[in-house]
């Protein structure tokens, strides 16, 4: 096993925050040799990665290849009219200055032609922040052995996905920012020869092997739980523990028109209800945003550093929605310097009391879930999500173990699994990573208990 | 390009058996506005290339946006490299002849470049649209959009391929919220952005557009005062912008070949089919007429070529029913034995080509729309996609709509709020009772079909007529 990638990224990942630091500051001068220094102003973010991606189907490879990218975007703000433009970051002073000057004077021209906004959000204030993660991941020659070796013999699908992600900012009032990461995830599943199959993901800085072949064993004793024969579930309502990972999906939904104060103010939110105090959550629920120790910038495209803490939803009170500067703005309010999408980016549910050898125990008779799949809004305004069972899901009698499920469809209210319906929660919490790749690798994760629910409703 | 491109195949310095250079530019612009302000004015430059080689039986890539003819060569090392490292564990011993020779060249349809609107133009439209679309004060919110891409992809390969496609594409959207106390309702152009199309400025404005704004104003309203779709089971008939959705997730992922061969099994799924199934297998009612069809002019996946060079062509996927082929490359041609069509497909130069749908469309039937409704004694007729869950075999689903009405003693009689349905795929398909005629016959498209690891969004096209399913359970939101 050969462990690299650090090394060589250490090399490297200086040159390009220097070049990000060199392209921001010929904007500066460019716009003061215009005399537009005070009339304009900008900001400029860059985002990009050097990623390796292994695709793995039947403990086989399927697609192997690195990815080398990085975007640039430049927004250009004067007399209350914006725009942005976006180019390669090569990471090359003379290559990336001629595309972002060009697209400066473009967007110079562009601005005075459009519409006023007057929501647009200044880059004020003079904070800096420089955040650096690396780490030791798997070298690329090595991984297709590392994790093929131990599971060749299992039916083993999935990605491994890691190497170098930065984010950058920097804006006309000075402010700079610079986050980067050396990580990695493997996400994968273990199918048996009936189809059915359990799920795992490693993530993390630094690559342990150990932790990996851990990981695959409690995975091929879940499996094995599945070999029993598959009980079909009349749909209907039934007591439920919803495990960490699942959990972690039915957070999903609350950045999706959830806790976005434009949502809120817009009739685009499942929390608009709780807000108007026509619905209620469950004092036991408690949901912050907690950046202390989450891998992803602190920073959003204002430039702004969010609070290490923020509470959303205080013992089933919605205490604060995630506020941008353009809602606070808007709305006239506070901003709390959320992401301009106003979505979770570093989301914690507190725990509760069960213990997790109490687990099977207090959920005594019904519906055990390791994960849930495709949810979508059912009826949003009530807050209503439709999604499927997936993985190791089992049926619990007497609270033992009886029989792995099919898959079910469930339909339910967050205001019943998180409301009234919600029994407990346990006293543990998972670290659940984002290992989505849209565009590029995602950064963050979610840290959240499993929960205990009452008549957890079922439909298809 | 092509001349770059091949010199630097020419030059590399690995001995593999086949070496393929795909660089893409894209050059899109977008604007939206919401509640008559202006929420985004962006115009973006994307360009870069994936390079692959294949060398013992392995595919190895290697993307950059740095298409200096050093990186590229790098690229070619680094790709050559990766296939060496996994090639001893490969899932399949690939040959060239999934690379075969192509040459050629592509462009979208179109009368107006995508310059002939300018942005300042353009957000005067859009504002437009959302002060039209206020109509009443119980509108809570108002959105329109538009985008424009101009996509230019050049392919060259060791074995000579050169294929040159550029892509003109228009995607708009509008829509509303209307509001009254507790209750919220959504009406869409059609769902969010399923006008999009291959074109240029010509699709837009359309000469319906005002109409259509109007109507999507009065329609939230109306959806306000209307009772929710009731619970049960009827005769469901959906317009063809549902079925979009329908077919998307139905018919087109299940066919899906890499699915079939596991895959996707980590993530979007498997699929209930399988390979013996081709050939074999009764779909649906006879009814049903199923194409793949990437060479219809206008409709969002058109091309020339797939990513790796395989001509487009229009082939039935099912037809009277039954399951001929499946949406698989010539990669996943080779692995299953199984027919297969054009559609090895990239979202764009930093991800390699896996089995994609491109444009799935259902053949239109014989029957009028007003036909159709006259011969339903109970029915809901629902619009427009809001809501999609399926399971990860493609099997059970649920669907929600924006809009519907019911049908009683054959005629369109109240409106209903909150539609939704589920069943399972098969016994939906085998319960199609009528299929619309080409009067009936609308084409949609989105560009965000999920897929693949690393993930990738791909651009899709469907065709559909209006169509009724006998039996379906249907069902509403909480009063």
């Amino acid at each position: 096993m050969t462990m690299a990638v650090a090394d060589n990224i250490a090399g490297t990942t200086p040159i390009k925050e220097n070049v990000f630091g060199q392209l921001a500051d010929a904007i500066a001068q460019t716009l003061t040799s215009q005399g537009l220094s005070v009339s304009t102003h900008f900001t400029l973010t860059v985002s990009g990665e050097n990623s390796q991606f292994t695709r793995f189907n039947r403990a086989r490879v399927r697609q192997t290849g690195q990815v080398d990218d990085g975007t640039l975007t430049l927004t250009v703000m004067q007399s209350e009219r914006t725009a942005s433009g976006t180019v390669p970051f090569i990471g090359e002073f003379d290559t990336d200055w001629p595309r972002l000057k060009t697209t400066l004077a473009e967007l110079q021209t562009l601005v005075p032609q459009l519409p006023v906004d007057p929501f647009v959000v200044l880059p004020t204030g003079s904070a800096t922040s420089r955040t650096v993660n690396h780490g030791e991941i798997l070298a690329a020659d090595a991984i297709a052995t590392t994790l093929l070796s131990p599971v060749h013999t299992l039916d083993f699908t999935g990605i491994y996905a890691g190497g170098l992600i930065f984010r950058g900012y920097a804006d006309s009032a000075g402010q700079r920012h610079w986050f980067e990461s050396t990580s990695y995830s493997l996400d994968f599943s273990l199918f048996d020869a009936q189809n059915r199959a359990v799920k795992g993901t490693v993530a993390g800085n630094q690559w342990q092997q150990l932790h990996f072949l851990d990981k695959i064993n409690q995975a091929k004793h879940q499996l094995a739980m599945m070999a029993r024969p598959a009980k079909t579930i009349d749909r209907g309502q039934y007591r439920t523990y919803l495990a960490p990972a699942a959990v972690a999906e039915l957070l999903h939904m609350f950045s999706w028109g959830g806790v976005g104060e434009a949502d809120l103010q817009q009739g685009n939110s499942a929390f608009g209800l709780l807000r108007q105090g026509k619905r209620q959550l469950s004092p036991k629920f408690t949901l912050q945003e907690n950046f202390d120790q989450a891998n992803t910038p602190r920073f959003n495209t204002y430039g702004e550093v969010a609070p290490l803490q923020l509470p959303i939803i205080l013992k089933g009170q919605l205490v604060n929605s995630l506020v941008s500067s353009r809602s606070a703005k808007e709305y006239k309010t506070q901003s709390n310097y959320a992401s301009r999408r106003e979505h979770l980016r570093a989301p914690e549910v507190l725990t509760g009391t069960v213990a997790s050898d109490q687990v099977l125990a207090r959920l005594e008779r019904g519906l055990y879930l390791s994960n849930l799949h495709y949810l979508n809004w059912s009826d949003h305004p009530n807050g209503r999500v439709t999604g499927m069972t997936r993985y190791a899901c089992f049926w619990v009698e007497n609270g033992e173990i009886v029989a792995p499920i099919e898959n079910l469809r469930f339909d339910e209210s967050l205001y019943h699994c998180f409301g009234e319906g919600l029994v407990d929660l346990t006293d543990f919490q998972e670290t659940v990573p984002t290992i989505d790749t849209y565009d590029r690798r995602g950064l963050g994760d979610s840290r959240v208990p499993g929960i205990l629910a009452n008549d957890f409703t079922y439909t298809l | 390009m092509f001349k770059f491109l091949s010199d630097v195949v020419t030059n590399a310095t690995v001995s593999a058996d086949w070496i393929g250079i795909r660089a893409v530019k894209d050059i899109a612009r977008a604007c939206a506005i919401r509640d008559a302000h202006p929420e985004r004015n962006t115009q973006q430059f994307d360009q870069g290339a994936m390079v692959e080689v294949l060398a013992q039986g392995q595919f190895g890539y290697s993307a950059t946006n740095n298409l200096s003819a050093a990186s590229l060569a790098a690229a070619i090392v680094s790709a050559y490299e990766q296939a060496i490292a996994a090639s001893q564990w490969a899932v399949h011993r690939f040959t060239t002849e999934v690379r075969p020779k192509a040459t050629g060249s592509y462009v979208s349809p179109h009368r107006k470049g995508l310059g002939a609107l300018s942005p300042a133009e353009l957000n005067q439209i859009l504002l437009q649209v959302c002060d039209r679309l206020k109509v009443s004060d119980k509108i809570a919110q108002t959105t329109a959009s538009a985008r424009s891409h101009d996509i230019e992809t050049w392919f060259v390969s060791s074995n000579g391929s050169e294929i040159y496609q550029r892509d003109y594409l228009i995607e708009t959207h509008f829509g509303t919220i209307a509001q009254d106390g507790p209750i919220t309702q959504l009406r869409t152009d059609h769902g969010y952005l399923a006008q999009s199309y291959q074109g240029g400025w010509e699709l837009f404005p359309g000469l319906d557009l005002w109409q259509r704004v109007q109507q999507v104003g009065e329609q939230a309203l109306e959806l306000l005062r209307a009772d929710n779709c009731p619970d049960l089971a009827t005769t469901l008939v959906l317009a063809p912008d549902q079925m979009m959705l329908q077919i998307h997730e139905s018919i087109g992922h299940p066919l899906e070949l890499d699915r079939i061969l596991g895959d996707e099994r980590n993530y979007a799924g498997g699929s209930f089919i399988k390979l013996e199934d081709f050939g074999s297998l009764a779909y649906g009612s006879g009814l049903m007429n199923v194409t793949f069809d990437p060479t219809v002019p206008g409709e969002l996946a058109s091309y020339g070529f797939d990513d790796v060079g395989t001509p487009a062509k229009r082939e039935y996927l099912i037809r009277g029913g039954q399951l001929e082929r499946g949406l698989g490359g010539l990669e996943s041609q080779q692995r299953s034995h199984v027919p297969g069509v054009a559609n090895s497909r990239a979202s764009t130069w930093n991800r390699p080509a896996i089995d994609r749908m491109a444009n799935i469309n259902l053949e239109p039937g014989d029957r009028s729309f007003d036909q159709m409704i006259a011969n339903v004694e109970h029915g809901i007729y629902m619009e427009t996609n809001r809501s999609w869950s399926i399971d990860d075999q493609r099997h059970k689903f649920q669907f929600g709509c924006e809009y519907a009405k019911l049908i009683e003693n054959g005629q369109l009689t109240r409106t209903l709020k909150n539609p939704n349905y589920r069943s399972i795929t098969p016994q939906f398909w085998h319960s199609l009772s009528q299929v619309g005629d080409r009067s009936t016959w609308e084409m949609y498209g989105t560009p965000f079909c999920g897929k693949g690891e690393p993930n990738q969004l791909i651009r899709v096209g469907h065709g559909s007529p209006v169509c009724a399913f006998d039996n379906i359970e249907v069902f509403g939101g909480a009063v």
